[in-house]
């Protein structure tokens, strides 16, 4: 069966026909040519994948698009500010050496920022604990954790000097 | 000393984010699968027995299934390939015989997924079996089949190396132990899936090819063998690679069987293999049996090594005879141990094959030795970091086995990791179930004779410069991650004194750079980053002449810091890099330089035969401390924190530098701790990253980084390798903080929690059994 799903894609309203059984991340690879969603296993083991429906990290390969009906989803290429400029979390993970091979960066950056949304100055032990979900075979996570950091310092920075002015 | 002094204005030394990251950080990057469009999808047909004669392979009712474009079997290609030219012995689909599971006999390419996977379903296979081997020890059995009819026992490369006096070594030490090792099979687990993108391009018969390749060069030649085309007919583009870790460091058979698909359909095909089959691809570590003597003096010193490894290689030849050939030769160059006696042998059995992992060949056999070291060392009542220094070399020199070793920075990494651990202070005081072990480590930065061996220059990098002023590099030399083309980015930019962001690296597309031999032996930065250096020195000179002739002056006295180009000792004239690009230019037109670098003779290796493999330019050199918990209840041990120091001769990139060190010493924790290939029958049972479990975000710990720097007299700005050398340290370090924290000997890897408790048990009941023999 095909049906027509609405939902919000990166801030922009989308229309399209997909099939029940579509998974999300076929969804948003092939309709939608977001090839920041990667597969990386076959099927919710990785976080490669990890998208943000209404908010909250979903692996996209174990996620059919049906079910993302009315809901706001984002992936990694909705992140970055106005004109295109990277988030605080894109920019530290470039600078912090976040990103190696880059291929497990999409989902990271995901979860680290539904984390952020939530939890302003998260310690260590959150930090593990938001992206354990996600494997990284070429970091050791030791600058994963370094650039979340430091995301969240710099965030915190803006948002008490936003308050002071 | 050829380092360049550490300042604001050089970018050699300078903590640089990559060239290549903000594609990284904001999707933008293209990974192979990413470049699939609409192309056809292809899927491979994989034999389900392990060992077995191809009666017959019947595809017409696949082919007859609408929306199939094309089905190929191993009928359609009768080349033989693999990466060593003296042991070529795969075929991209099996050929008359099947050597194990999942082996690929069939492929097919068509509209959709789905059509793809009825059409698989509709090939008639019939295969009759034959005894298949699962372990060395049964494949070398007297009356086993021969896997490959030119190898009796099944013994692919039997290597046999004496040097020095081994027995009168080992008659002279004070204390002998012997003990044997196992260590479990591992794999890469690279985050991204083996892919491939093939387009053909009919009626110019020419062959357009996109592939996670670590090695571009080698698939390159691996196509046009296996398709029997002329090489210049055919495109290799590497795009983004989602790590390799040596497990694309070989022409693989999907890259084969997606360009004889894509011939067949006339058209572009995607082979994207899933989780399952990138790790039936393999490639990984080999499960490898160390037995190992050593002897000892009272005092520390070593007198004597005696090796014998032997290794489950696996179907196919592979790296096999590196790989057996490491393990011996880097018994050398670590330690001053002049009586090695090495024993190696590479065994064909019906597993998935084996090939190049991170610490090639090395890693299991350092275990082992670092392992036996510690031990003996307890006995001897000496403390681990005496017996290191009390077998250091002094550089430079040459090993018994003809190594070069022109810089060795290991007494600095010892002295830095004991301080940092405060391994004095602390080590015994930690509390029960809690210890400290330490290990030594070190790497090649690069074969100093590579596999396929032409004569030609090991790196070539050119420079082009035009109207825009921009300086783009041209190099084959493939970025998978590591940091590559960054490193060619800061050699360039250093050498001309001009600013990084001014620096545009390309780098694996065949139809514009040059040939590199690829992403493998911690090669890049030693070559690659010699040959940049070479290239933007060739630059420089014509850029001083343009500017000399404009300021009147001669051009060994032009200077360019800060793209700005002056006379030395004169204050006044000066010229913007504007300026003198123009100049340049108004001679003769847009410039192409280019750089190489050869390795030198000397640096090639002994003369006995194998003697090439383990030679190279600079050895890394590491040490690092483990600190660990062990709960003795549940088996389970934590690692609470590394501290690991390297020498990489010069950080060219200090940032990149601690990136490669954690990730190294990262996973030689993931192979210590958990890490492990297991097979039923030859079904691997770790066919998803669930099985074959990779520390996690919360089982990793802090790793603090020291980067000692040798300044090796021929690595660029003195630069040695930095990704390597640190791996195989990580096992040993833990094997002795367990040993440390609960007296625990192990003899296995990985340390995972049933070895754990199987060894505490056994120990528990050996007391009990010494005790009762006490009593009565």
């Amino acid at each position: 069966m095909t049906r027509i799903l609405r939902l919000t894609l990166n801030g922009r309203a989308r229309a399209d026909a997909v099939a029940d059984n579509l998974l999300l991340i076929d969804y948003l690879r092939d309709a939608a040519r977001l090839t920041s969603v990667k597969q990386g296993c076959d099927g919710g083991e990785c976080g490669a994948c990890l998208v943000l429906v209404d908010g909250s990290p979903r692996p996209a390969c174990i996620t059919l698009a049906a079910q993302c009906e009315g809901a706001k989803v984002e992936t990694l290429e909705g992140l970055s500010g106005p004109g295109g400029a990277l988030s605080p979390l894109q920019r530290a993970f470039h600078e912090r050496l976040g990103a190696q091979c880059g291929f497990c960066t999409p989902g990271m950056v995901v979860s680290a920022t539904a984390l952020l949304r939530e939890t302003k100055r998260p310690d260590e032990g959150a930090i593990r604990a938001a992206l354990e979900g996600n494997l990284c075979r070429c970091t050791g996570y030791v600058k994963i954790i370094d650039a979340v950091q430091t995301a969240a310092a710099e965030m915190a920075a803006d948002q008490t000097a936003e308050a002071a002015g | 000393m050829n380092a360049p002094a550490r300042t604001a204005t050089r970018a050699a030394g300078t903590r640089t984010p990559l060239v290549d990251g903000i594609e990284k950080v904001t999707g933008r990057a293209r990974f192979t699968a990413d470049l699939a469009g609409d192309a056809a999808v292809a899927r491979i047909l994989r034999s389900p027995v392990a060992h077995g004669v191809i009666r017959r392979i019947d595809t017409t009712a696949a082919e007859a299934l609408p929306g199939v474009l094309a089905v190929v079997t191993g009928a359609d290609c009768a080349h033989p390939f693999g990466v060593l030219p003296i042991a070529m012995n795969e075929y991209p689909m099996a050929r008359d015989r099947v050597r194990y599971r999942g082996e690929p006999v069939a492929a097919v390419a068509a509209v959709d997924a789905a059509t793809a996977a009825r059409a698989l379903k509709a090939i008639k296979l019939q295969i009759d079996p034959l005894p298949a081997y699962f372990t060395a020890t049964e494949a070398r059995a007297p009356d086993a089949v021969l896997l490959h009819d030119d190898k009796p026992g099944n013994v692919e490369r039997e290597v046999h190396h004496v040097f020095g006096d081994p027995d009168a070594g080992l008659a002279e030490a004070d204390l002998v132990r012997t003990a044997t090792f196992t260590c479990a099979e591992i794999n890469h687990a690279q985050m991204e899936p083996h892919a491939a993108v093939a387009e053909w391009v009919p009626g110019r018969e020419e062959l357009i090819f996109h592939s996670v390749t670590q090695v571009p060069f080698y698939t390159h030649k691996h196509l046009a063998r296996c398709l029997e085309m002329d090489p210049a007919k055919i495109r290799l583009v590497k795009p983004f690679v989602g790590g390799g870790f040596g497990s694309r460091t070989e022409t693989l058979n999907f890259e084969i069987i997606a360009g004889l698909l894509a011939r067949r359909t006339g058209g572009r095909v995607a082979l994207v293999l899933s989780r399952e089959e990138t790790l039936i691809s393999h490639r990984g570590r080999p499960e490898t049996e160390v037995t190992l003597a050593l002897g000892m003096r009272a005092d520390g010193r070593l007198t004597a090594c005696k090796a014998e490894v032997v290794m489950r290689g696996g179907a196919y030849a592979g790296y096999g005879i590196v790989t057996i050939l490491y393990a011996g030769a880097l018994l050398h160059g670590l330690y001053d141990l002049p009586n090695i006696r090495y024993d190696g042998y590479r065994v064909y059995a019906n597993l998935p094959p084996c090939g190049a992992m991170r610490g090639h060949g090395t890693v299991d056999v350092r275990h082992a030795f670092e392992t036996l070291v510690d031990r003996m060392a307890r006995e001897l009542d000496l403390d681990p970091f005496t017996v290191r220094r009390a077998n250091l070399l002094e550089a430079p020199l040459f090993t018994p086995n003809g190594l070069m070793v022109n810089s060795y920075g290991l007494p600095d990494c010892l002295d830095r990791v004991e301080a940092a651990s405060g391994w004095k202070e602390r080590r015994g005081k930690l509390g029960p179930g809690r210890g400290l072990g330490m290990a030594c480590s070190h790497y090649v930065s690069g074969a100093a004779k590579p596999v396929h061996w032409t004569g030609e220059p090991h790196a070539v990098v050119a420079l082009r410069l035009d109207f825009d002023g921009a300086v783009t590099a041209l190099t084959g030399a493939p970025e998978i991650g590591q940091g590559s083309s960054t490193m060619v980015a800061i050699s360039v930019a250093d050498t001309l004194g001009i600013d990084v962001g001014r620096v545009r690296v390309v780098c694996g597309d065949s139809a514009t750079v040059p040939k590199d031999n690829g992403a493998y032996s911690s090669r890049i930065t030693f070559m690659v980053g010699n040959a940049a250096i070479g290239a933007a020195r060739n630059l420089r000179t014509e850029l001083a002449q343009a500017a000399a002739a404009k300021l009147e002056a001669d051009p060994a006295d032009i200077d360019c810091a800060g793209e700005v180009f002056s006379v030395r000792g004169s204050a006044q004239s000066q010229l913007t890099w504007a300026e003198v690009v123009a100049a340049a230019l108004a001679v003769d037109g847009p410039i192409t330089v280019k750089g190489s670098f050869t390795t030198p003779e000397k640096a090639q290796g002994g003369g006995h035969r194998g003697g090439a493999v383990g030679s190279t330019m600079g050895f890394s050199y590491a040490a690092q401390v483990v600190e660990a918990t062990v709960d003795v209840d549940l088996g389970r041990i934590t690692v609470d924190r590394v501290w690991v120091a390297l020498d990489c001769g010069f950080a060219i990139n200090p940032l990149a530098v601690e990136g490669q060190i954690e990730g190294s010493v990262w996973m030689g924790m993931g192979q210590a701790l958990m890490e492990e290939t297991r097979y039923a029958e030859g079904l691997p049972l770790h066919a998803s990253l669930l099985e074959y479990r990779v520390p996690t975000i919360a089982d990793s710990p802090p790793i603090e980084v020291h980067i000692v720097e040798s300044v090796d007299p021929l690595g660029p700005f003195g630069a040695k390798e930095a990704g390597e050398g640190a791996l195989s340290g990580f096992p040993p370090a833990l094997a002795a903080a367990v040993a440390d924290a609960i007296g625990l000997d192990m003899d296995a890897l990985p340390l995972s929690p049933d070895r754990v408790l199987e060894a505490l048990v056994a120990k528990r009941r050996a007391a009990q059994r010494a005790k009762r023999r006490e009593d009565a």
